[in-house]
């Protein structure tokens, strides 16, 4: 019977890998395929060439640093008051959290094109800066989820309290505390909600596109209903950054401390 | 759930010592920053949307627009979203499950777990416009799997009907961020199933289907169920995949609702709201049950 049971096991194993890793063979063979009659790598050459390419990945880049930023400063400050001095707030803070994951990132954009259009009383739509300010903040909605749990999680490992009295006892305002006590110690836990938003920000296509900006979603969009090769050659290039991403998340949470001092 | 949070807090804070009292304004601007931001960039917005879901374009209240969403193109286009939504959860559900229940119970090499988890995180977030490339150069027309079958096997997928951006190419597109983010949610479930049970289930005299019957599906049940709905939503919501697969000619709501955005073409502002606002309500409804059955499941995992 236990035989029995192992065969299913690696036939069920075996079928899921051929289903996932298929496409992935399939794409890297197609890309290498732009060159007749041989296989080379002159997709890749010609992706990294594009200055569109170039141009829209930094721009994506750059919104995912702000985002993170963004979402540090949001979520770090907020995770720690909640454990600390408001712990009945939590429920309602982490319910706010899981919005993204309730609202469809369409529906979100939607109401921001009807809310902050050139004649409200907040005109981020009027400029580019404006609107890419408010491409960053609709990001950072989509990764709080991600965020707020990491760092919540990491929040968890460290005794808040007594850090935060220690830190004023000794003289520390709350800035110094948060910015200098907390956030070093929760480090690693920020840094692995930074590297998931980035993976989610940086290919992101539905908020950019409707907000007209541009990104690299929308490039890759764009590109792949023009090209025949350049488009496995980038999604073999989007799979890779998604799989650094991931990759960076698991080294640290090797460095990431298992349990609290004294659990809160 | 709000509203007993915050009776809760209320109730709490008189019995609280006279400090406290003292530097009550200071405790909530510690958490003010992040209230109006979600105030302002989620909550605002979407509530702003659902308000011109019932209204018309003069500003007067009305469910015009919530009964025009049963034209038939909007109508249709629900259908084949939620169809598409239920058909990708339940299969990518029951192939994950699988697939969990293979490499933690199955006798496989440890190491194979923890490598099924690394790739089931990055798959689950590998969806969007580069996954749809993927599938077309994989299944397309002219796709090297398409190709293959073809030169090899003798089949033609494409004169069997078969098409990546039809229906059942885009669920099969769909599974490859469903199917990992099953794993990754299920396997913690699959792992509470303590060795205990089998083993008191086998003192018992159970057979291997008892023990499947009896204990493994009731205790995985609630687990199981609460995350294809959560997978549902996360299908229903997902715009990009389905963009770049198939363009804007496919009818499902998010793609509809995209094109409304994009160009007004229902040509009515109000009616593009109701649209959202249908959105809302599936995929809102969808994680209320997630919670349900998640708070069902959290039992057997202590």
């Amino acid at each position: 019977m236990k035989q029995g049971s192992r065969f299913w096991a690696w036939l069920v194993f075996g079928v899921g890998t051929t289903y996932f890793v298929l496409p992935l063979v399939a794409t890297f063979e197609f890309s290498l395929r732009k060159r007749r009659g041989e296989y080379s790598f002159d997709a890749y050459r010609s992706v990294f060439e594009d200055p569109n390419f170039q141009a829209t990945f930094t721009y994506s880049v750059v919104v995912a640093v702000f985002t993170i930023l963004l979402g540090v400063l949001l979520v770090v400050p907020t995770a720690y008051w909640i454990r600390l001095r408001l712990p009945n707030l939590r429920p309602v803070v982490e319910f706010i959290t899981l919005l993204p994951l309730v609202i469809p990132a369409i529906v979100i954009v939607f109401g921001y094109i009807r809310m902050f259009g050139s004649n409200s009383t907040l005109p981020f739509l009027a400029t580019a800066r404006g609107t890419d300010a408010l491409l960053v903040i609709g990001y950072t909605t989509l990764a709080l989820p991600y965020m707020y749990r990491a760092v919540d999680t990491g929040l968890r490992t460290i005794d808040v309290r007594t850090l935060t009295e220690a830190a004023q006892i000794l003289g520390a305002g709350w800035t110094t505390i948060i910015a200098r006590i907390i956030l070093p110690n929760v480090l690693i836990a920020v840094l692995s909600g930074a590297f998931l938003s980035f993976a989610i920000v940086i290919g992101e296509f539905t908020m950019a596109s409707l907000l007209n900006r541009p990104a690299f979603g929308p490039y890759l969009q764009n590109i792949g209903a023009n090209s025949a090769y350049e488009p496995s050659a980038l999604a073999l290039i989007s799979f890779a950054i998604t799989w650094g991403c991931m990759s960076l998340i698991q080294i640290l949470s090797r460095f990431a401390p298992r349990s609290a001092n004294r659990p809160n | 759930m709000a509203d007993s949070t915050m009776s809760q807090t209320a109730s709490v804070s008189p019995g609280a010592p006279e400090i406290s009292r003292l530097r009550l304004p200071l405790h909530w601007l510690g958490v003010t920053p992040f209230f109006i931001f979600a105030l302002v960039f989620l909550i605002l917005p979407t509530v702003g949307l659902i308000a011109g879901a019932f209204k018309n374009a003069a500003g007067d209240y009305t469910f015009d627009n919530i009964i025009a969403l049963s034209q038939p193109k909007l109508a249709a286009a629900y259908w084949v979203s939620i169809q598409i939504s239920f058909v990708s959860a339940v299969l990518g559900a029951l192939i994950g499950l699988a697939m969990a229940v293979a490499v933690v119970r199955g006798g496989l090499p440890p190491w194979l777990r923890s490598a099924t988890l690394t790739f089931s995180g990055v798959a689950s977030n590998f969806a969007g416009v580069p996954l749809a490339f993927s599938f077309i150069a994989t299944l397309g027309r002219l796709g090297v799997a398409t190709i293959l079958l073809r030169d090899i096997f003798g089949i033609n997928i494409y004169s069997l009907g078969f098409s990546i951006f039809s229906f059942w190419g885009l669920i099969l597109t769909y599974l490859y961020f469903q199917i990992p983010l099953m794993i990754v949610i299920i396997t913690p479930a699959v792992d509470g199933l303590k060795k205990e049970w089998g083993e008191a289930a086998a003192t018992l005299g159970a057979t291997n289907w008892q023990y499947w019957r009896m204990v493994v599906i009731p205790v995985l049940w609630p687990s199981f169920l609460g995350t294809t709905v959560l997978l549902f939503a996360n299908a229903f919501g997902a715009v990009a995949t389905a963009y770049a697969l198939t363009g804007p000619s496919l009818n499902i709501v998010p793609i509809q609702l995209f094109a409304q955005i994009r160009g007004d073409v229902l040509y009515n502002p109000n009616l593009g709201y109701a649209l959202a606002f249908g959105m809302i309500v599936i995929t809102g409804l969808a994680n209320l049950f997630y919670i349900l059955f998640q708070r069902r499941a959290e039992r057997w995992l202590k």
